[in-house]
């Protein structure tokens, strides 16, 4: 279907689309300027405009149509709540901007009915052409869908003409007999902005997202017709007040002209509520839509990086127990340190970038999760307090994990419990497993690991080191070491520090206080 | 091993009825069986639910004695069944089984009335004591929970002082109980490192648990109200 009309329907484009290219655009602001005319502009535009403009807009056309044919067409059932479509101006029928036609299809009316009541209204001080503009302004262009089923026959376009004049011809006798004086004032300038008003504020209210989102966007980065229709409203409903207050206040009064200012202002802000309230919401809406892309889009490849590869692994090693607990040990941790971890993915907004591993707590939950994944043994990691490390906290770290590849290598047990308590200036740390145990008096000199490792490194430090142990009732060491003073005025930074922001900043000028301290060292 | 509960009125004869909510098919079917594959006489398992709304139902017409309690589930977690179930029966007794360690979890579910918190990884035969120990009434803390609630209870430079000290503060002696705990000491080893009864250490630890749930230190509660999950 689109190969075969597009070579055929291209020599009609210019003609149509011109003219509703110039709708979008240009002679939003010609009805105001024409004004005392009544209907005629709309005869003008359709007789007169149109070959005028068609040698700029001529290009543009058959590049958007393909395009717009395909998104176009599935918005097309625009249905108000109650069943009545949805009031669009349609392309095809118009004779200016489609007002008429799409009155008339939203009323269940004739369209020449319609085009009778707005040359009517034209009459009274040009009431009509008003509604016609705010109505041109504010209700959307219907869909172009491309295949233009029933061009704008040429009865419909005489009729058209031919109420327009009748209109224009009614307004001069109007305005000749004085008619225009007396209802020109009710019906004319501030009822209609009250019409205009009414009708923005009816429409604002359905849910037309679409729409006002393509507009807030305009705002931002403007369209020309976006511009071109905001420009054109603000101005309409300008000259109206301003026509308004001229007729009713004294002009040469500075404060009448000021007051005329004002209500302008006042005017233009109320009609233009809706528009910035769901200008505003849609913005909102729009911002939290990206965020939320962004994080499924982070969530899932985190997962597939981590977990997915993971699960292949564990299928293709599946006749190894060992290697499977391994894997699927390390992967929790990964997940778990990704999801509940500082920096991890449900800590308070903004904490990534203050990944310290510069902690006790985060270097040994790095030594169990080596042991874990070297010697497929479980890790329990308890952890109160925390302090910045300084080469006290390394080595008591490094001792630690040496009496926790000992527990793995020759315990027996399944799993190691690791306890770390910061208590002001004192950190220790607990390794304790239930396996077999051993006599501490009875320790070979092949033993070194526990002894030197573990007692050497202490009490080079000025720690401590003391092994539990009964053979059948597992092994406890127990590692203690004062942090140097000055880092203790800090206190312990707070195992929780991720939760909140306020100590997020004690952990940073802990950071902070730390890299002063290696500067000045 | 199970203590007469004085303020319980949990059935003493016959086994343990339990009741297993979780949103996981598959981990329920798991827990039921390793629980069935003990042949451990003192526990049953009586019914089990997967969401919120079906766990307050049947839990109101079941009235198990001990419900084994996912945190994590859609509807309001664990939490959301606790405080529909907690108020008007409180001689069901909840024991709370998450794969979650996160800090605001573990205490948000305890300071909504569970007597006790494991972690899913726990052994079968461990997790038989710990429903056992609950449902006498006691209190069951894992390492992680002993750790959390010293932290919480720890005193920090900047802390507010405690404005009461009978549930602000730790005694030096629970804070012994909770450190053996979350150096992975059993009840019966806690006793004999601290030369007192097995009674005493479950004394202890109901004590800590009260203070857990009752205390307005400010750790605490910012746990338990700024939740961004529940």
């Amino acid at each position: 279907m689109p190969a075969a009309p597009t070579p055929t329907t291209l020599p009609h484009w210019p003609a149509p689309d011109a003219a509703s290219a110039a709708g979008g655009a240009a002679p939003v602001v010609s009805p105001a300027a024409k004004a005392p005319e009544g209907m005629t502009p709309a005869a003008t535009a359709a007789a007169g405009m149109t070959p005028a403009e068609t040698a700029a807009p001529q290009a543009p056309p058959p590049a958007t149509a393909p395009g717009r044919t395909d998104v176009s067409l599935p918005k097309r059932p625009l249905v108000t709540p109650d069943g009545i479509p949805k009031m669009v101006r349609p392309v095809e029928g118009r004779m200016l901007g489609g007002v008429a036609v799409g009155v008339a299809q939203h009323l269940k009316l004739s369209t020449v009915w319609v085009r009778a009541v707005f040359a009517i209204l034209g009459v009274f001080a040009g009431a009509g052409v008003v509604a016609y503009a705010l109505l041109w302004i504010f209700v959307p262009q219907g869909a172009d869908d491309g295949q233009r089923t029933r061009p704008t026959t040429r009865l419909e376009r005489r009729q058209a003409i031919g109420i327009a004049a009748l209109g224009l011809a009614l307004a001069i006798l109007g305005g000749g007999l004085g008619l225009g004086r007396w209802v020109g004032w009710i019906l004319g300038p501030l009822g209609l902005a009250v019409i205009g008003g009414a009708f923005i504020w009816r429409e604002a209210d359905e849910g037309r997202r679409a729409r006002w989102r393509r507009t807030a966007a305009g705002l931002v980065a403007p369209a020309r017709g976006a511009w071109w229709r905001m420009v054109g409203g603000a101005s309409l409903v300008v000259t109206g007040l301003i026509i308004f207050a001229v007729g009713q206040l004294d002009f040469t009064a500075i404060r009448s002209a000021l007051l005329a200012v004002i209500l302008t202002l006042v005017g233009v802000g109320i009609i233009t509520v809706p528009w910035w309230v769901r200008l505003v919401r849609d913005l909102g809406e729009e911002r939290r839509g990206r965020i939320q892309e962004k994080e499924r889009a982070e969530i899932a490849a985190h997962l597939h990086d981590s977990v997915l590869q993971t699960l292949a692994l564990i299928q293709r090693q599946s006749a190894d127990p060992r290697e499977v607990q391994r894997l699927a040990r390390s992967q929790e941790r990964e997940l778990r340190s990704w999801l509940y971890g500082p920096a991890g993915y449900t800590t308070a907004v903004g904490a990534p970038g203050t990944v310290d591993t510069g902690t006790l707590s985060a270097a040994l939950a790095q030594a169990a999760g080596d042991v874990e994944d070297t010697y497929a043994i479980k890790v329990t990691t308890v952890m109160v307090g925390d302090v910045v490390m300084d080469p006290e906290v390394a080595a008591l770290v490094a001792a630690a994990r040496e009496a926790m590849v000992n527990a793995a290598k020759h315990s027996g047990a399944a799993e190691i419990s690791l306890f770390a308590e910061v208590d002001g200036k004192d950190v220790e740390v607990f390794v304790r497993d239930r396996g077999v145990g051993f006599d501490p008096a009875e320790v070979g000199t092949d033993r070194r690991g526990l002894a030197e490792s573990v007692h050497g490194r202490m009490t080079r430090h000025g720690g401590r080191a003391t092994v539990t142990s009964r053979p059948g009732e597992g092994t406890e060491v127990v590692l203690s070491v004062s942090v140097r003073s000055g880092r203790d005025q800090t206190g312990p930074v707070s195992l929780t520090k991720q939760q909140s922001t306020e100590n997020q900043s004690t952990a940073g000028t802990t950071e902070q206080k730390a890299a002063r301290d290696n500067s000045g060292r | 091993m199970t203590t007469p509960a004085d303020d319980q009125q949990a059935p003493t004869s016959g086994p343990v009825r339990v009741f297993l909510v979780d949103d996981h098919a598959l981990f329920r079917a798991g827990v039921k069986a390793e629980l069935a594959g003990l042949g451990d006489a003192r526990i049953s398992v009586v019914g089990e639910a997967g969401s919120v709304g079906e766990a307050v139902v049947r839990i109101n017409t079941d009235q198990p004695d001990v419900v084994l309690l996912d945190v994590h589930m859609p509807d309001g977690g664990g939490r959301a069944v606790l405080d529909q179930i907690h108020p008007a029966l409180p001689n069901v007794v909840f024991l709370a089984l998450s794969v979650s360690d996160a800090a605001e979890d573990v205490i948000h579910v305890i300071r909504a009335g569970a007597r006790g918190y494991v972690t899913k990884t726990i052994s079968g035969p461990e997790l038989a004591d710990a429903i056992v120990r609950v449902a006498g009434g006691d209190a069951v803390f894992s390492p992680r929970l002993a750790g959390f609630v010293l932290d919480a209870f720890s005193d920090r430079p900047g802390a507010a002082p405690a404005t009461d000290p009978e549930l602000d503060l730790l005694s030096p002696r629970e804070r012994e109980v909770l450190r053996l705990l979350a150096r992975g000491y059993a009840y019966k080893e806690i006793a004999s490192q601290l030369f007192i009864s097995i009674k005493t250490v479950e004394t202890h630890v109901s004590s800590v648990l009260r203070k857990t749930q009752m205390s307005n230190r400010y750790e605490l509660s910012r746990w338990a109200t700024d939740r961004r999950l529940i």
